[in-house]
């Protein structure tokens, strides 16, 4: 009983792995598009972060720089 | 479960190019654009470099010097692109034009087999054809300092 519990638990592991995929350093073309910044629409941006400022609680700590291409 | 992960990340680890291992034949990766035919016994930088990438922006007037400075002695500079689209590395060279020499590894084999940890990475390479040298990623005159000690020494060893 024990052990089938455990093969049941280790299947479901497996399957769930299969659900993760690494992205290799010379694949991150696409993550480190301009379409992929969140600042790259900068009235887009600035209403958002009004609305955020005016109806959230928390609020800030949005202003970390810098693309996606994982570089360096 | 766990010896397995163990199993599956040291051959992670061991997977790619490190120094003592002989390079390839580039002419059998399917690369596109012309590389340099006489490579035999010479010093060899291979790097990998995107156009999306900002390092590769500033790592390139540094090769290009490096070309200019050591092609007479023996150093042949290949520049392997990851780009997908062709139309993006001609974008970057056209507003970056280098004389070494620049292919595309389209099909992403040779970047795969070497296995990066970053962009860009490049790979020294020795009158005998082994990597000596592998640098992660450009962090400026540091990264140059590096490149001409290393290089002078390769160029001082006999073929």
């Amino acid at each position: 009983m024990k052990l089938s519990l455990y093969s049941l638990v280790g299947a479901l592991a497996l399957v769930c792995t299969t659900g993760c995929v690494n992205v290799k350093p010379w694949q991150r073309g696409t993550l480190s598009d301009y379409t992929m910044r969140a600042d790259r629409d900068p009235l887009g941006l600035a209403q958002k972060q009004h609305i955020w400022f005016s109806r959230e609680e928390a609020n800030g700590g949005g202003g970390v720089g810098g693309g996606g291409c994982g570089c360096n | 479960m766990l010896a397995l992960a163990f199993v599956a990340l040291t051959l992670a680890a061991l997977a790619g190019w490190k120094s003592g291992d002989v390079l390839p034949d580039l002419s059998a990766q399917g690369l596109e654009g012309k590389l340099p035919e006489d490579m035999k016994g010479k010093v060899l930088l291979v790097d990998f470099w995107a156009s999306w990438c900002q390092p590769c922006a500033e790592s390139f007037p540094v090769l290009e010097e490096l070309h200019k400075k050591y092609a007479a002695e023996g150093l042949v500079i290949v520049a392997v692109s990851a780009d997908e689209k062709k139309a993006d590395m001609e974008k970057f060279l056209k507003k970056r034009p280098v004389t070494f020499c620049v292919v595309r590894d389209a099909a992403q084999k040779l970047v795969g087999q070497a296995d990066v940890n970053t962009m860009p990475t490049s790979f020294l390479i020795d009158r005998a054809g082994k990597v000596r040298f592998l640098h992660d990623g450009f962090h400026g005159a540091e990264t140059k300092k590096k490149y001409v000690a290393e290089i002078e020494t390769l160029l001082k060893e006999k073929p």
